[in-house]
């Protein structure tokens, strides 16, 4: 398997060799930012485009299909388009915060964006506390939310932050128990040491019941963290315009757009990580020819692949489920989801150390 | 541990606040660009809030449901106890069944915290 790490200490020493250490090492933050910046860009447009497309697919309708072949260059004619339109400046709103609000929700999306095991050598921040670093930043986000709704000075956009703001605080509790129970799982809170432990085989083979039943509840939980039906009241069309973006135009609405597609990414790319190994290959032990034919395919199209895959489910449950009432979100959450999760903890704790198999 | 972060950058806080700045330089560029790009129209329309067409009454940052407070405190509460658990989740193989006895003790408080809220009825939406 390709290993990204010799392209970048050979990018290292051409630099080294060049001008001094820290001029080298400026250089290298800055290829590093450019590199975050079209990574994110493009997997935005991206999703922008899958979502449609599948969108699209389960209504049996055809989707974007003129801007390009297949419609892919739609997106790019979509970002252009939000970028010719007018910023609106409002009457009544608290300036300062209505222009802080969309910093706070992409430095969220982008600060967990760079956490992410991209594939073998390719890891861009690499703590030792990895995983509680990306969840810990994941929550800025819910501040950018309420900022934005509180301060655009309009009831709809009020209510509609204060229910995000209610369900993603709610919901961040299951995606912090699951992650517990898969951080106890591996031993270790560091993303390559997560990557590493799941050589032998993926946690959702090796973990038995209590890694299934973390996954199930991860998945719903971040469904809802990412503000996606059927959890979207926060943006409830038939009910709140357009929940707490109502008053964003043009290019500051395209950030929460862009961040919430990016959220989707994350989640799914953490679910990949924790369960489905990361950038590791599929292994079957005792089929040797298919196991060098899975080391074949880089890293980063496995992360990014799983990834997609685990996205898809999640826009499947977007056109599949009716969308539920605040009192039944919160009923799920803290009725079902938060004591399932703590017997499940238990569980897993039982799993390690007395061994037992389910 | 070793660290394995791109370009052997041994300082993983320079690498946070690379993303932080990328992040911050990617709203500030398109806000820039849509600066010089977008047009400008004047209307005194333009400017009310986007309600129901007529002028809206009284100020929007008033008080709401005291419900969402109620679920914020409850949030904090586990939120802060799970990162207690964090810890001890990385040792939980070497520490084996002592580990288990004492965090046992902690785990049945939260439980205990849980099942407390659940009696009051602070779970139920009101």
């Amino acid at each position: 398997m390709f290993d990204f790490s010799i392209v970048t200490s050979w990018i290292d020493n051409l630099l080294k060799g060049w001008m001094p250490s820290w001029a080298a090492t400026t250089v290298e933050c800055v290829l590093i930012g450019v590199g975050l910046l079209l990574a994110y860009a493009l997997l935005a447009l991206f999703y922008i485009y899958f979502e449609r497309k599948v969108c699209a697919a389960f209504q049996c309708r055809l989707g974007p299909n003129r801007v390009g072949p297949w419609g892919v260059l739609q997106s790019f004619a979509d970002m252009f388009k939000i970028l010719i339109k007018e910023l609106i400046t409002l009457n009544h709103i608290d300036k300062f915060l209505f222009a802080l609000a969309p910093y706070l929700v992409i430095i969220a999306s982008m600060m967990s964006f760079a956490v992410l095991p991209w594939g073998k050598g390719l890891q861009i921040i690499d703590f030792n506390i990895g995983i509680f670093f990306l969840i810990a930043v994941s929550s800025i986000g819910v501040l950018g939310i309420l900022l934005a709704g509180w301060s655009s000075n309009n009831k709809f956009t009020l209510i509609g932050a204060l229910r995000s703001g209610a369900q993603m605080v709610s919901y961040e509790l299951s995606i912090g128990l699951s992650v517990l129970t898969m951080v106890a799982f591996a031993g270790t809170m560091s993303v390559t040491g997560i990557v590493e432990a799941q050589k032998e085989g993926w946690f959702i083979f090796t973990g038995h019941i209590p890694a299934l039943i973390a996954f199930v509840i991860y998945l719903i939980a971040g469904t809802a963290e990412t503000n996606r039906g059927p959890f979207d009241l926060p943006e409830a069309e038939s009910e709140l315009t357009a929940g707490y973006h109502t008053e964003y135009s043009g290019i500051h609405f395209g950030f929460f757009y862009l961040a919430e597609y990016l959220n989707l990414f994350i989640v799914s790319g953490v679910a990949s990580l924790l369960f489905f190994g990361g950038w590791m290959p599929l292994h079957i032990s005792g089929w040797e020819g298919f196991n060098m034919v899975m080391d074949w395919i880089p890293s980063v199209v496995w992360f990014i692949g799983k990834a997609i895959v685990i996205s898809f489910i999640i826009i499947w449950f977007k056109w599949t489920f009716p969308r539920l009432r605040i009192d039944q979100l919160l009923a799920l959450e803290w009725k079902y989801l938060l004591p399932i999760n703590l017997v499940n903890l238990v569980l897993m704790v039982i799993v390690i150390i007395y061994g037992l198999h389910f | 541990m070793i660290s394995l972060d791109i370009f052997g950058i041994q300082n993983s806080a320079l690498l946070v606040i690379v993303a932080l700045l990328t992040g911050v330089a990617l709203v500030a560029l398109a806000m820039w660009i849509a600066g010089l790009i977008s047009p400008r129209s004047f209307n005194p329309q333009k400017g009310e809030a986007y309600e129901c067409g007529i002028p809206t009454r009284g100020n929007s940052m008033t008080r709401f449901s005291v419900g969402y407070y109620l679920f914020a405190i409850l949030f904090l509460m586990f939120d802060v106890e799970t990162v207690f658990l964090f810890p001890w989740a990385v040792k939980v193989r070497e520490l084996g069944t002592d580990g288990i006895i004492s965090i046992a003790v902690f785990f049945s408080i939260l439980v205990l915290g849980l099942v407390y809220a659940w009696r009051k009825g602070a779970l139920e939406w009101k």
